[in-house]
């Protein structure tokens, strides 16, 4: 922190020094208060640890003995966690516009993309750290779970897979973030999102099952088919081009977009 | 200081704001007058840079806002006390503030205190707040850092009598500091009491400006008579101009742009009964305020001299 200019009475307001400009790392800490500091949003952050805790609890009371595995507890903890990430991401976005506190964030800091790169660090951030929280209680299940039942724990997840698990649930996370930049409205950008992720994937499903045209065509245009090969091992080359060309038109263009207009939008 | 220079935004074919420039200079506060939908609240968010101007340009502290190093250390801005997020609580929006600008932590509760916002009401949720309490809680944010410039937009609005009061002591002591202090509002007699210098603003467009007392004088004098064409002819040939006014209800006055010694001889002379002589001034800031926003649809223009 630099000197303090409050502390001495009456101050002669004009020829001050000139403040010294704002430090990124100021500009993160303040959005990762600003994600924890309302209730939806501290209830949004708490929810990952209690659903991972409830995945991992419905694993050990309901899946099969052979199927306590650690892949089972990865699996079973990061899909409520693929639901809640965007979400975080979404609305640290939209809430600047939605409740026009951005009014505010923006007036302090003129350049606004310093604070959406603050934001998408983030992001970033809190999707690493959950994944290694769900990887802690994971193991902590497969540990603990194997010592229930008595048999040996099986570690069936490699640390590519892990790591491949971790690229789609931060994949997914910039799509929330894309979403809110380019709706900029909580509520539209995460219907948009479950739109985009959901009732997209069961279209180009249906479709895919109907057209053998579009089977073939799909992995180069469908994101999250591509991002599905993520969850299942390892990517061959091919598999990598899918999902970097549909990462491409799906998520950097329409990001590159949303971002463009919004450092040059309004905001009111 | 404060400088708007040629400042015009158009929303597609509809003017908000129309080739404004004016100054307001240190230790002294100048008010932006003007009725609803005038144009001050865009104004104000394009010297703050939240709105991209359509062309011209504003500088606060010599620079264009974006291109302060940490904008607000040097200048306090309240736009709209309801713009925060209804979620948190007045201390957390105090405390983002703060350290976003890198103040120390202990300045949230003085201003807590300045503003006289209990402990208990800092700690409440701003959705439960009344629109005074946001207004004080916006203030609170804009004096943070003790800034050299105070740009508020209706400050005053849903503040009870009282607050109005300690708000007006509150702008006057930092003027008197050597702040520069703009603050809008349609509030034509809080406006009167607070500020030094005028900015009146109609229609997109700046109507009149110059120090309250230039303004106040320029109002001229107000003449009554029941031989209205008389009066206007003997005063177009003795050169001085004049335009008929409504500011007292009826039409059989005249605003004359001179004093009323001259008005008196020129009545005189021509033999004209007087109804009524006086200073304009007299009738307040309001009349000449409601005077000059409905002239500007006329296009006539009583500009005091600029300051």
């Amino acid at each position: 922190m630099s000197t303090t200019i409050t502390e001495t009475a009456a101050p002669r307001r004009t020829e001050r020094p000139t403040p010294a400009p704002i430090p990124f790392g100021r500009l993160v800490s303040v959005e990762l208060q600003k994600c924890f500091d309302t209730r939806a949003g501290y209830w949004l952050m708490a929810s990952i640890g209690i659903t991972a805790l409830l995945a991992t609890g419905a694993v050990l009371l309901w899946a099969p003995d052979s199927e306590i595995t650690f892949s089972t507890f990865a699996s079973s903890i990061g899909f409520p966690m693929a639901v809640i990430l965007p979400m975080i991401a979404v609305l640290s976005v939209t809430s600047e516009w939605s409740q026009r506190s951005g009014l505010t964030t923006f007036t302090l800091v003129p350049h606004r993309s310093r604070v959406i790169a603050a934001k998408a660090a983030v992001t970033l951030g809190i999707s690493i750290v959950s994944m290694l929280l769900a990887m802690a209680i994971g193991t902590v299940g497969t540990i603990g779970g194997s010592a229930i039942l008595g048999v040996d724990p099986v570690w069936d997840a490699t640390t590519v897979d892990l790591l491949n698990i971790v690229l789609a649930q931060t994949l997914g996370m910039f799509v929330g973030f894309m979403l809110g930049a380019v709706i900029r409205h909580s509520a539209g950008a995460i219907v948009a999102y479950f739109v985009y992720s959901f009732v997209l994937t069961g279209l180009t499903e249906a479709l895919a099952q109907t057209q053998d045209w579009f089977a073939d065509l799909r992995p180069w245009v469908d994101f999250n088919y591509a991002q599905g090969a993520l969850f299942n091992g390892s990517l061959d080359s091919t598999q990598w081009a899918n999902l970097g060309v549909t990462s491409i038109v799906w998520l950097v263009i329409p990001m590159a977009v949303g971002l463009w207009t919004l450092m040059r939008s309004e905001v009111k | 200081m404060i400088t708007v220079d040629s400042l015009s935004k158009t929303y597609g074919s509809f003017r908000a704001v129309d080739d404004v420039s004016f100054t307001a200079r240190p230790g002294r506060v100048t008010g932006f007058l003007g009725p609803n939908g005038a144009g001050k609240s865009t104004s104000m968010r394009v010297m703050v840079g939240l709105t991209p101007p359509t062309s011209g340009h504003a500088t606060v502290c010599g620079h264009r806002f974006a291109d302060l190093p940490n904008p607000g250390r040097q200048v306090g801005v309240l736009l709209d006390a309801s713009a925060q997020h209804a979620g948190r609580t007045g201390r957390e929006i105090l405390s983002i503030a703060q350290r976003t600008m890198g103040l120390p932590r202990g300045r949230v509760e003085e201003m807590l205190d300045r503003v006289s916002l209990t402990s208990s009401e800092a700690d409440r949720r701003v959705r439960n707040y009344s629109l005074g309490m946001r207004q004080r809680l916006g203030i609170a944010t804009a004096l943070l850092a003790d800034p050299e410039v105070l740009i508020l937009d209706e400050p005053a609005n849903g503040l009870d009598p009282a607050g109005i009061r300690w708000m007006r002591d509150l702008l006057r002591g930092y003027a008197d500091e050597g702040a520069t202090v703009l603050l809008s509002s349609h509030l034509l007699h809080e406006i009167e009491v607070i500020a030094d210098d005028l900015v009146v603003i109609g229609n997109g467009r700046i109507v009149a400006q110059g120090t309250k007392t230039e303004l106040l004088a320029s109002a001229g004098t107000l003449v009554r008579t029941n031989d209205v064409p008389a009066m206007s002819a003997a005063l177009t040939a003795s050169g001085v101009p004049h335009t008929v006014s409504s500011a007292i209800g009826g039409s059989d006055a005249l605003r004359v742009e001179t004093d009323a010694e001259l008005v008196g001889k020129i009545a005189l002379d021509a033999r004209i009964a007087l109804l009524e002589l006086r200073a304009a001034e007299g009738a307040g800031l309001e009349e000449m305020f409601l005077e000059l926003t409905s002239d500007n649809q006329r296009e006539t223009q009583t500009q005091g001299d600029a300051a």
